[in-house]
């Protein structure tokens, strides 16, 4: 699946609609603690967090993921909007908790 | 054999929004260089959490990263208060962050393990009250 398939689902809101939705979504991956994640987020993966700060697009950068989805209604602020998207970074914000989002994009592959 | 090529990164103290400055740009570097992803991959967690320790547990300092045709090595030298026992702070799980540190998701004690599984060697020196410097190179 790509990135633009999880925009198509109504639970899942872009926050950065000027990044790129072509990359593929290989793998889910569910992670708040960043140590954690950039050790283990695979490449390509779709990267459930509820964690939201600049490190967490540091990380996500670092690791290649394809696309964050923010959870339990965490979103971002026009700053770091503007900083993932000119590290070319799409991220999603969704009600949902991590485990429902992360099982609804699984769902869609 | 010569160095390829030299950078060098000040790492300001308590700067969370500048951390992960280095890693990007080496990782940018590296690209263009044509280093294989996997490596570009190590060398980015690596340095990334080197580069975040220095700003969470020490007061900054100086990331100096060379390539040669062998190897990447990066030297990461600030000016803390050292770690007192090195054994103990190489354990997954050991972490010394402070709560407000913890809230910004560090904290796992898993940085120093992760420097040391994705580079090739690893080397601490460090003295109380005066600074650590770790060493770290990966093959090319
Ligand atoms: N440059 C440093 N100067 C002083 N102490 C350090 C330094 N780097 C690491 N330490 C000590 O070693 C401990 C373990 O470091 P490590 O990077 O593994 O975990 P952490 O930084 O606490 O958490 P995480 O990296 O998972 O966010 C730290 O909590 C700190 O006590
Ligand atoms: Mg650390």
């Amino acid at each position: 699946m790509k990135v633009s398939d999880i925009s198509k689902d109504g639970n899942f809101t872009l926050l950065t609609p000027t990044v790129s939705l072509d990359k593929d979504v290989d793998k889910l991956f569910c992670c708040d603690l960043l140590s954690i994640a950039m050790g283990k987020a695979p490449s390509g993966s779709c990267w459930v967090t509820v964690m939201s700060n600049v490190n967490t697009l540091a990380v996500a950068t670092l690791t290649d993921v394809s696309c964050i989805v923010l959870a339990e209604g965490v979103t971002m602020d026009d700053t770091l909007k503007a900083k993932a998207a000119s590290e070319d970074v799409a991220v999603f914000t969704t009600e949902l908790p991590i485990y429902d989002a992360a099982k609804l994009i699984d769902s869609l592959r | 054999m010569p160095n390829l090529m030299e950078l060098k990164y000040q790492v300001s103290n308590e700067d969370f929004t500048r951390a992960g400055e280095a890693s990007s740009d080496v990782k940018k570097k590296l690209k263009q260089l044509g280093v294989s992803p996997d490596v570009i991959r190590r060398v980015a967690i690596a340095l990334y959490e080197g580069e975040i320790n220095m700003v969470i547990h020490a007061y900054g300092g100086e990331i100096t990263v060379t390539i040669s045709e062998e190897r990447i090595t990066m030297t990461l030298a600030d000016r803390g208060p050292g770690i007192p026992d090195i054994d103990k702070a190489m354990q997954a799980g050991f972490s010394t962050a402070p709560d407000n540190v913890r809230n910004l998701g560090f904290g796992a004690g898993m940085g120093l393990p992760n420097m040391k599984k994705n580079s090739d060697t690893i080397d601490i020196s460090t003295e109380i009250g005066v600074g650590t410097t770790v060493v770290m190179t990966i093959n090319l």
